[in-house]
């Protein structure tokens, strides 16, 4: 096993553009850690059931950065792991933040349940916040998505979507551009008819880009060296249209610069919210890509 | 096992699970894995951690930095005004306002921009405002339609959401007149407003972005507040959404979407929605106030501009047809399609 890794982030870092964290807006939570019940061959998390690279977080944890959030004017909270629901105090974690904002949760829908979709309904009901729920889907069918997502998750997702459906959420659905048809108008259709052939009468869709990096990196091939930030590539001379100059990420072992860098330890900026409220370098390949496809990881 | 070739585009993508995805003992840094106690090393090592007094200083610091330097005067002080968002063309609801304004004895009506929109011909709100003396903000349609830009920068990110309010933006443009535009650019972007002893800010969207929308299910208490400080004021009127809300705040201050009068509320009845804002002996009274008027008229008239469908329905229905998927879960769950 070959262990070399790459140069440090900061070895990047002399000469690129630096952003600014204009307001702390949202704040993620990498709640289900690197542990996934799915191993998709996109993941730029390479998230699976056997990574550990980052844990569960505990209620307890995510109430302290709760606690700091609500001081600093936080805006919104999302949730995304691995799979979060894989956390057993997940729907108490829910519970905390929809106390004192609006929540939003990243899954793959497996475990998805009818009596779980009951009690997340219950809970939306019960919040003056909303509560979102993002199923990720990568085809319209099995043969579009199962390569992807993993052998018969196509029919186990929509299951999960249907038990949504029939507790009274409307989730988002997110796809990736590992679906190529989906960037075009009839790729988009064939999604809402699929939606809508589950009982979803306001079929809500995302289309997010793909990340080079991770098990994405084994899959499609990783970024190229020409793919970077520098100093005039920012609009206006303001990088305030990258979510990082909005957005911090906790997970079990400290505070991220945003929800896509976490397997890069140096864009850990701290370990509570109070230390990361400075700039941070634009030195890694996957801020070309917010850049250039103007990605927001926000619903 | 470093994977750091970038393949060729044409190559198909593999399909097998990643060697990455084999964790055990091992954590991802980057496109590698290392051994798991490495990868802590590298992120106890990584950052930086404060001592409490700094990071109590730094958070200071932090919400001191939002706070708007703002000398614009202060108008009023009022003990009653009438304030409307989005007006969208709307000149029979505008129409309407300055009736039921006048009849509640307002000393002052206040719009918050967003004259422009899928209401029939833009020019015809013109006359209405200056005859009413109405005081208007810049919304982001006044900021697009002054400096020539191409889109209403409404601040929608779903292509159907922007598919709609580019036919709506272009209908508009394509009828303003260069004095009209050239008049809107001159417009401020808020104002600050005395009613009794409360001192309100007037915005578009946010005091921080014209184009920002301030929703009531994603629009935390905490967040408010600290908006709120960083904007010294005593209270916060905005638009921008199209939907109406109110919210006192535990620190007594208030915030309150004004809605629009240019279309109605996405609750299935055709009036529109504006507020009423009160001094009560030192309190702040706010109402939010339906209005009627004769959409039917209006809706007659978008037809004869071969305004497109979905746009006349709204008036009819009550019901959003457009611009949807912008809404929350929970705003959207309100929604008939």
């Amino acid at each position: 096993m070959e262990t070399t890794t790459l140069p440090p982030l900061q070895q990047f870092a002399a000469g690129v553009p630096r952003v600014e964290l204009a307001a702390l807006d949202t704040l993620w939570f990498q709640v289900g850690g690197t542990l996934c019940n799915l191993a998709c061959t996109h993941c730029f998390v390479s998230c699976s059931p056997t990574n550990h690279t980052h844990e569960l977080m505990g209620l307890a944890q995510v109430e302290r950065y709760l606690a700091e959030a609500v001081a600093l004017g936080v805006r919104e909270y999302y949730f995304t792991g691995g799979e979060p629901f894989l956390n057993l105090e997940m729907e108490a974690i829910l519970a905390a933040t929809l106390a004192v904002g609006p929540a939003t949760v990243l899954t793959n829908g497996l475990l998805l349940d009818p009596a779980r979709c009951r009690r997340l309904a219950a809970l939306a009901a019960s919040s003056e916040y909303s509560l979102d729920l993002r199923v990720s889907l990568d085809g319209y069918d099995a043969r579009s998505n199962d390569p992807i997502r993993g052998e018969g998750t196509f029919e186990r997702i929509l299951g999960g979507i249907r038990n949504l459906v029939a507790a009274g959420l409307n989730p988002v659905i997110t796809v990736t551009e590992v679906c190529r048809e989906v960037g075009e108008d009839a790729g988009r259709e064939r999604f809402f008819a699929l939606l809508r052939s589950l009982g979803i009468t306001r079929p809500r869709l995302k289309v997010l880009p793909l990340f080079r990096l991770g098990a994405e990196a084994e899959r499609a091939g990783a970024y190229e060296s020409w793919q970077r930030l520098r100093e005039g590539d920012a609009p206006a001379g303001s990088w305030d249209h990258l979510q990082c100059s909005g957005c911090r990420m906790a997970t079990d072992q400290g505070v991220w610069v945003c929800p896509i860098l976490v397997n890069e330890p140096a864009a850990r900026m701290g370990e509570a919210l109070a230390d990361t409220l400075g700039s941070f370098p634009l030195a890694h390949p996957a801020c070309w890509t917010c850049h250039v496809y103007g990605v927001s990881c926000r619903t | 096992m470093a994977i750091r070739t970038p393949r060729d585009p044409d190559e198909p993508a593999r399909t097998e699970p990643a060697a990455l995805t084999a964790h055990r003992g091992l954590a991802t840094w980057g496109e590698t894995l290392v051994p798991l106690g490495r990868f802590r090393e590298a992120v106890a090592a990584a950052g930086q951690t404060l001592s409490p007094a700094a990071r109590a200083a730094a958070a200071a610091e932090y919400l001191s930095t939002g706070e708007a330097d703002d000398d614009s005067p202060v108008e009023g002080p009022y003990s009653r005004i009438v304030v409307c968002g989005g007006v969208y063309n709307n000149h029979l609801a505008l129409a309407r306002l300055l009736e039921e304004a006048a009849k509640r004895g307002a000393e002052a009506v206040y719009c918050l921009g967003d004259l422009g929109g899928f209401g029939p011909r833009p020019e015809k709100v013109r006359p209405l405002l200056d005859e009413g003396h109405v005081r208007i903000l810049q919304g982001n349609y006044e900021e697009s339609l002054a400096a020539g830009r191409e889109d209403c920068n409404c601040g929608y990110t779903d292509p159907r959401d922007n598919h709609f309010a580019e036919l709506s933006y272009r209908y508009t443009a394509e009828r303003c007149s260069p004095e009209f535009r050239a008049w809107m650019g001159g417009l401020p972007r808020h104002r600050r407003v005395r009613v009794g002893e409360r001192e309100l800010l007037l915005v578009h969207g946010s005091p921080r972005r014209t184009n920002e929308f301030l929703w009531r299910s994603t629009s935390p208490v905490p967040f408010l507040e600290v908006l709120l400080a960083q904007s010294r004021c005593d209270g916060l009127l905005c638009t921008h959404t199209g939907l109406h809300w109110h919210r006192r705040l535990p620190s007594g201050r208030d915030v309150v979407n004004v809605g629009v009068i240019g279309r109605p509320a996405n609750d299935g009845q055709p009036h529109v929605w504006y507020a009423e804002i009160t001094d009560h002996g030192g309190e702040l009274g706010v109402e939010l106030r339906p209005l009627s008027y004769d959409h039917v008229s209006l809706a007659g008239e978008m037809r004869r501009e071969r305004i497109p469908e979905e746009f006349v329905a709204t008036i009819l229905t009550g019901w959003w047809t457009t611009c949807l998927e912008i809404l929350p879960a929970r705003e959207r769950a309100a929604s008939r399609f």
